[in-house]
């Protein structure tokens, strides 16, 4: 397993206030890794971070960000544009209003390989024509000379992934692709991207709130939690062995068909993510965990369970198991 | 597009139908029209007889269809003052008009996008807050002041440029920059929120996040979803700029339509008020009409709707 995305350390914060302190991950060649955790605990940005798209506001720190050993941190805007929907593609959250309403759908498609491979815009509308007939749109030569808002969100999604794959990137980073779109066009994008991350052997960071997803897809888990990485596995290990109070929540937070009886209620988790100042110490859960108790507020010891398996706790391996 | 254009087709000659029922109305309602001809030492008898002549005896409902026939074929009238035929008086004074308008909407466009874009990328830091004021000084300064010290300035301490009369270029020079410097602050203004709004948005980071050059993501991308109320404005504005500049029409002595209008109020000289007026409004309506076709084609939502 070589690494094509290597975060250390990340830190990033917006005119003062800490959205992640410290996050590591590292996504393998050709592996789907599930970033996880519920609304405003980092998951986004870490991403934005990651391709250099901040807002202007926004700083990133890092001991390290490497994308095939290259230094990111070390690039200037421009050479970050050129590994940008070259080598590392993003889709975003809203297929409604991510495509630019004043261009059709093949120009904003052509553009991205006339821009890295100087090809001639028919060349890269046929290209166009072939991505949208993997992505599985129908009748692609008639879209490719329609606008968005003649598209629906599924079939917007759709272009946003086959203009991400214009130019046959290594990594490609999905932040929360299927929230927006209705239950049956989620699981039809869902499958796609699977069978595009087997078929391309692509790298695939996927971010999502949802542990269903998390199952499908992924080989490996990063769980965030107020702008940390509090547990990472594989994704079996995640489910079969959660270590974290966090984590545990979150998959009590499931139905499990079975598992589940009819009068008992689905698990939940008290409370919300709490804003981190500047010198916010300890774990960032203690106030929502069950297991929260005085050294919770002092330095938090990073626990291996195994290779591939290391969570943010002060609680042991055995008191914590199930 | 076809059903677009008929329906905005329709829309802008009623709107000339109800500007010229107006102008119609009001030079009526200014006073008696045979006194104002037959002049101060006219007897009553003379009144009487001009009021024939003129057929300003016929019920006004007559008056104002014989009108509209009339200009329907291009036919609108004599003037009383000029004695000349108000089609020949106005064609030769829209030249002029027409050179001064497009020469200030050509130089407020050329200061008002650029500065509204760089305003947009640089929102609330300095060189923003510069192009405010710059914005706010124009919206502030009466355009004959500033056309006084131009003249002052350039005509007579610099040489540089002629200040008045309509002989060369050099003489749309100064009215022009005058007249732009009244249309600059709603162009920058507008110019400068679009793009602070199309920069904001979800299509600007996917346009980034593929990687694009900063250029094209600003002005491929950004500008044309910033341009729509911009080339509306500047419709307006030209518009404005066509039959409103009677003042520096007459700072400057360029004799264009504004100041045809001006001279012809003064008189009550009403055929040439209500030609003058008609073609103003349909000058309006027709670069409205341009500016709803332009945007259409700057966004194929319009199109379809």
């Amino acid at each position: 397993m070589t690494a094509l995305l290597e975060v250390r350390d990340l830190e990033i914060s917006f005119s003062g206030l800490s959205a992640v302190r410290g996050a590591s991950l590292t996504v393998a060649k050709g592996e789907t890794h599930c970033l996880v955790g519920e609304s405003g605990c980092g998951k986004s940005v870490t991403a934005l971070a990651v391709m250099g798209l901040l807002a202007r506001n926004g700083a990133r720190k890092a001991t390290a960000l490497r994308f095939d050993g290259t230094d990111l941190l070390g690039l200037d805007e421009r050479a970050m544009s050129r590994l940008r929907g070259n080598r590392m593609a993003m889709i975003f959250q809203e297929p409604m209003t991510s495509l630019n309403p004043a261009y059709t759908v093949g120009s904003q498609m052509a553009e991205v390989l006339r821009r890295h491979r100087g090809t001639t815009r028919t060349a890269a509308l046929d290209r166009a024509v072939e991505l949208l007939t993997l992505v599985r749109v129908t009748s692609p030569g008639l879209r490719i000379g329609q606008y968005p808002h003649q598209l629906s969100g599924g079939l917007r999604q759709r272009v946003m992934i086959a203009m991400a794959l214009m130019c046959d990137p290594e990594l490609l980073i999905a932040d929360e692709p299927t929230t927006a779109l209705d239950v049956t066009v989620q699981a039809q994008i869902l499958r796609l991207l699977a069978d595009l991350q087997k078929d391309l052997g692509l790298a695939v960071l996927l971010i999502t709130h949802d542990l269903g997803v998390v199952a499908r897809m992924a080989h490996r888990v990063s769980v965030m939690y107020a702008g940390e990485v509090v547990e990472s596995a594989t994704a079996a290990n995640l489910f079969a062995r959660p270590m974290h109070p966090y984590t545990r929540g979150l998959l009590a937070c499931v139905p499990v068909p079975g598992k589940i009886k009819p009068d008992q209620p689905l698990g939940s988790i008290p409370g919300m993510v709490p804003q981190i100042g500047r010198d916010f110490l300890g774990c960032g859960f203690r106030e929502r965990c069950g297991h929260a108790r005085p050294d919770c507020a002092g330095t938090i010891p990073r626990r291996a369970l195994g290779p591939d398996h290391d969570y943010l706790c002060q609680l042991e391996p055995d008191a914590t198991a199930p | 597009m076809l059903g677009f254009l008929a329906r905005r087709l329709l829309v802008a000659i009623l709107v000339c139908l109800t500007v010229l029922t107006f102008a119609f109305a009001l030079t009526r309602l200014a006073g008696d029209l045979a006194i104002s001809i037959a002049g101060a030492q006219a007897t009553a008898a003379d009144v009487e007889i001009i009021r024939k002549a003129y057929g300003l005896d016929r019920p006004i409902v007559e008056q104002f269809f014989d009108w509209v026939r009339r200009a329907a074929v291009g036919d609108l009238g004599q003037s009383y003052f000029f004695k000349e035929k108000v089609s020949k008086l106005i064609a030769d004074r829209l030249p002029i008009t027409l050179t001064l308008g497009l020469v200030g909407l050509t130089i407020a466009l050329t200061v008002a996008l650029p500065l509204g874009i760089v305003a947009a990328l640089n929102e609330s830091r300095v060189v923003d807050r510069l192009v405010s004021l710059v914005a706010l000084l124009g919206q502030a300064m009466p355009s004959f002041w500033l056309g006084l010290i131009l003249m002052i300035t350039f005509g007579l301490h610099l040489g540089w440029l002629p200040i008045s009369g309509t002989g060369t270029w050099q003489h749309f020079v100064m009215p022009g920059i005058v007249l732009a410097f009244s249309a600059i602050p709603a162009l920058l203004r507008l110019t400068r929120s679009g793009m602070i709004d199309a920069l904001a948005s979800d299509y600007i980071r996917t346009a980034r996040a593929k990687g694009l050059s900063r250029a094209s993501i600003i002005l491929k991308h950004a500008a044309r979803n910033a341009a729509m109320p911009v080339v509306s404005i500047a419709a307006v504005q030209l518009g404005f700029m066509l039959g409103g500049s009677i003042v520096i029409e007459t700072v400057f002595a360029l004799h264009g339509v504004g100041f045809l209008a001006w001279e012809s109020i003064s008189k009550n000289d009403f055929p040439t008020v209500q030609g003058v007026v008609l073609l103003l409004a349909i000058i309006y309506t027709l670069l409205t009409l341009i500016a709803d076709m332009f945007n259409a084609v700057l966004d194929p939502r319009l199109r379809a709707s």
